[in-house]
Order: C-alpha cells, then sequence, then structure tokens
C-alpha cells in the first residue's frame, strides 16, 4: 500500500508576492489564491470536500481549519492544519492523496497564505527554545542556517562563491518569471558576496525576504483528474523525516533529515535522482539548496559547492533546479514561500511555465524543508504522457 | 548594575536543578542511570533509552565549539546593541549546548576548545556561556 499515482495535482492558483499588503489577511489571500486553484482545476467550490491548510503567522491560531472553511463556505469532509513549516505544502500533497485513496474525501484544496508587517520576531511559542535558545540569541532561522553553513564550510571547504552561485542561477530563472518579486535585474555571485553580512557566514542575497502572498492547489483521484482541464499532475513518491526541533540538538549539523525522505520518495517512486527533468529544493537559505543537492543524491555528500559550480541551475541548463526562482528571489510570504516549489513543478509538468518552461519535462522531484532543517518532505511528481 | 533586557530563562520542575547549579557556579547535567548517556537540555525523559531514571551530574564544563556564527543583524532589537558570538558547543561528555562564546568574535574558530564562564546576568539568573580554555 502506498499514495503511489492515487492522486494528482489538477488545479494551482498563486499571487504574486508583495511588500506592501496594505489592509490584507492571511484568510482574504488564501480565499483569492483558493479561488483561483479551483477554477484552474475547472471544479466549482462546492466540489471541494476536503481542505488542507497551513499555519498563517499573521493569524496564529488553533482549530484554523474550521475558520478557513467557514470563511470559504466549504463544508469538508476531511480537514486538517498541517503544521511542518516549510514542509507543509509538500506535505499536503500526500496527506491529500492519502485521504482521497483512503475514501475520505474526493478533491482537496491545499491552502497557505500569509500577511507579513513585521519586521520584529516573534517569540517562540516552543517552551523549550524560549527557555534555552533565546536567552543566547539564538533567535530567528538565519541563526540557524548560518550556524549549519559555518560547520558544512569547516567539514568539506564549501566557500561562500558556491553558496552565492545557487542564488544567482535562481535569480536567471526569477527574471523569466512575471509571479517572482524579484524579477527585474540579473544577480553576480560579486553582488552576492558584497551584500552585507547578517549572520556570519551568511549574506543578505543568501536569505529569504519575508512577504504577504498566498497559494493554493487542487489535488483529486484518477476519476476527476480524468475530466481535468490540464495535464494531470501525479504524485510518484513521497516520505517524510524529521530528526530535531532546535539544530543545537541534531544528529548533524550537516546531514539532513532529507537522506531518509528523498530515500524514501525515490523508492516509491522507483526512480533515481538523474531521471528527474527538474527540481524545487526548498529554498530558505543557499545551503539548504547545497545540502538537499547532497543529502537527496544529486551529488555526493560533501560534494554540494564543486557540484554547483559544475552545473547550470537555470531553466535551459543541464538541472534546471527552482525554476520560478526559488524563494529567494520569487520571495517568501509565509507558508505560501513552501508551496511556490510545489506549484512551480506543476506549472512545469504540466506545460505552463512560459518563456521558463522546462522541454519535456515529465519527472520532478520537490523537497519542503520546515524549521532550521527539521521537518523533511520529499515528494516526485509525474506528468503522464 | 544596568538593567538586562534580554530574554531570560523560566525554569521549570524538570530544568530547575541545571539553572540553580548555574547560579552556583556549577554545570550539572542530566545522566541516564540506565544507559549513561548525558542530557542536555533537560529532559523529563532519557531521549536515547526513555528510561525515567535521570540524575544530576557534575561535568567538567571543557568543550569545543562545533559551529558558530557572528550576529551581526539580529532578528529581535534585545540583540541588536552589539554583534555578538552565537555558538553550539560540544561537552567534552557528549551533548551540544547552544551558547554564547565570550570573546572577540574573530578569534572564534570551529573546532575550538572552550570553558564554561558563567555570566549573572541578573541576580535571580546566571546564563551558561563559554570563553577560549587558555592551556
Ligand atoms: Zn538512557
Amino acid at each position: 500500500m502506498s499514495v503511489k499515482n492515487k492522486a494528482a495535482i489538477i488545479g494551482i492558483g498563486e499571487l504574486k508576492p508583495t511588500k506592501e499588503p496594505g489592509n490584507a489577511t492571511p484568510l482574504s489571500l488564501m480565499a483569492q489564491a483558493g479561488a483561483m486553484a479551483i477554477e484552474d482545476a475547472g471544479l466549482e467550490k462546492r466540489d471541494i470536500d476536503g481542505v488542507l491548510v497551513g499555519m498563517a503567522f499573521g493569524d496564529p491560531g488553533i482549530l484554523y481549519p474550521s475558520a478557513v472553511c467557514e470563511v470559504l463556505g466549504i463544508r469538508p469532509r476531511m480537514l486538517n492544519q498541517v503544521d511542518i513549516g516549510g514542509a507543509s505544502a509538500a506535505g499536503m500533497v500526500w496527506r491529500a492523496a492519502a485521504a482521497i485513496d483512503a475514501g475520505m474525501c474526493q478533491a482537496v484544496l491545499c491552502l497557505t497564505g500569509d500577511v507579513n508587517r513585521l519586521g520584529e520576531q516573534r517569540p517562540p511559542i516552543i517552551s523549550v527554545a524560549r527557555e534555552f535558545e533565546w536567552p543566547y540569541g539564538n533567535i530567528g532561522a538565519n541563526c540557524g542556517y548560518a550556524l549549519i553553513a559555518q560547520r558544512h564550510m569547516y567539514e568539506y571547504g564549501t566557500k561562500p562563491e558556491q553558496l552565492a552561485k545557487i542564488a544567482v542561477d535562481q535569480r536567471k530563472n526569477a527574471l523569466k518569471n512575471p509571479l517572482a518579486f524579484f524579477n527585474d535585474k540579473p544577480l553576480t555571485i560579486e553582488d552576492v558576496l558584497a551584500s552585507p553580512i547578517i549572520c556570519s557566514p551568511l549574506h543578505l542575497y543568501e536569505i529569504v525576504s519575508p512577504m504577504s502572498g498566498a497559494a493554493a492547489f487542487v489535488m483529486v483521484g484518477p476519476e476527476i483528474a480524468r475530466r481535468a482541464p490540464h495535464p494531470p499532475v501525479w504524485l510518484l513518491g513521497a516520505g517524510e523525516s524529521c530528526s530535531h526541533s532546535t539544530i543545537t540538538y541534531a544528529r548533524s549539523l550537516t546531514e539532513s533529515a532529507i537522506k531518509e525522505s528523498a530515500k524514501a520518495a525515490f523508492e516509491m517512486a522507483g526512480l533515481m535522482p538523474k531521471d528527474m527533468n527538474l527540481i524545487c529544493p526548498y529554498d530558505c537559505y543557499t545551503i539548504t539548496v547545497l545540502i538537499t543537492l547532497e543529502d537527496a543524491g544529486f551529488c555526493k555528500k560533501g560534494h554540494g559547492g564543486p557540484f554547483v559550480m559544475e552545473h547550470d541551475l537555470s531553466y535551459e541548463g543541464d538541472l534546471p533546479c527552482n525554476t520560478h526562482g526559488g524563494q529567494l528571489s520569487f520571495g517568501q510570504p509565509g507558508l505560501a514561500g513552501g508551496m511556490s516549489h510545489v506549484t512551480e513543478a506543476a506549472r512545469q509538468l504540466m506545460g505552463r511555465a512560459g518563456e521558463r518552461q522546462v522541454k519535456n519535462a515529465r519527472f520532478a522531484f520537490v523537497n519542503g524543508n520546515g524549521g532550521v532543517m527539521s521537518e523533511q518532505t520529499s515528494i516526485i511528481l509525474e506528468r503522464k504522457s | 548594575m544596568s538593567e538586562y533586557f534580554k530574554p531570560l530563562p523560566k525554569p521549570t520542575a524538570i530544568s530547575e536543578p541545571f539553572w540553580s547549579a548555574a547560579r552556583r557556579h556549577e554545570l550539572m547535567l542530566q545522566r541516564c542511570e540506565q544507559c549513561k548517556t548525558f542530557i542536555y537540555y533537560p529532559r523529563p525523559r532519557c531521549p536515547e533509552c526513555f528510561s525515567d531514571r535521570l540524575k544530576w551530574e557534575p561535568v567538567s564544563g571543557k568543550g569545543t565549539v562545533y559551529s558558530f556564527t557572528v550576529v551581526h543583524r539580529a532578528a529581535t532589537r534585545m540583540f541588536a546593541d552589539k554583534p555578538y558570538v552565537l555558538a553550539i558547543v560540544e561537552l567534552d561528555e557528549g551533548p551540544r549546548m547552544t551558547t554564547n562564546i565570550v570573546a572577540p568574535p574573530e578569534s572564534v574558530k570551529v573546532g575550538m576548545r572552550v570553558v564554561v564562564e558563567f555570566d549573572d546576568v541578573t541576580p535571580e539568573c546566571t546564563l551558561v556561556k563559554f570563553k577560549p580554555l587558555e592551556q
């Protein structure tokens, strides 16, 4: 029993991230993206009988899924909040497929969205982080990823310019994406290295920019998928793993739980990394992409630095990676940032990526990453010929 | 003494012995009586073997910088006064701790030997930091 080939993404909706949300609320943005996704799927709101929603930092609360359904006027047979940070969207894909396969519902709307007005980091709600991290200034994700990057450089000799190359190639992709926030001018390795150090060794241009926005997709089973207006994008493999909450207490700073999640996803799909036509690894920071390439098996452990220098990660390169620009150039509207990897993979496989379309794209690898390399969800998607 | 504005730990039933030891300038960790693992941060049960037979033991206070970052732009104003060294120290007894290295930022290196340095930030609270070990 597995979720292989049990459900497909048939519709997507996504707003262009903004720094000026005005008086928008996370729910208003989610409603907009949700309506787009339902229409894109060729369905009506009344067809939606399952809802998975991610937490909005701008509207945190318990019992959130019912509030979302009430606002949208949906009477679901399955509803839940997926709370695995940046892995939430990828996590929704297999959860929706499992619910559909189990007969609990037929059409699942997966929603994320957020409004970001604050420059200030909110206190962690996890009591142990408040007690053992905050007093020492381990606040916000920048610190954790900086600790990881520093250790990766120490263990493997990874260089700042190698990390910078990831942001540079992804920017080239963003220039072809009208929805990307940073899509007006190219970026060079020198630009990245000349940007201010925020937490050593991380430069400003290696770090996502928080924004407001929303994204949504609709997943259905085979029967509805057959009537879909766009080519359905099938879930072929999925894996999930988590090794820690705070990076200090992980088994390793440089070897992530992607080792397990990606292995499980590839095994279920019966495929290898070399079979992928494009990849969408979560990219809150450049180091996140580098470690994903290593731990998912696209290159040997520790070789991520030379690997990204040797390969063209752009939409026209030999390893198209985050062809929407990644969050680094697309922007990070809360958990909708993590959904951008899913929507982009779906868009590419449907053949709707416009000027940045990867030719003959059939298989895509998507990795969602929550917290500081803690929650990992890997999925493999396919467009059937 | 100037007022202290940074966040302070709120000890719990589980962690109180750790923080009271720190106030006495002693570094104490939980140790599992069943599998002998040293544990940080304090837990209700041994995260390795799940035993609840944990007891508090003094440790050497010596360790190695496993990784660090110099935080130039803090995520919160409370830490924005000046760059600080946030570090993960691997204690000689095994566990890793989130902490600060009290030393000029440019002198800190991964792999550097360090020793505990207690920082009495308020009369009620002592934070466990580290400084370079003179050899
Ligand atoms: Zn034990």
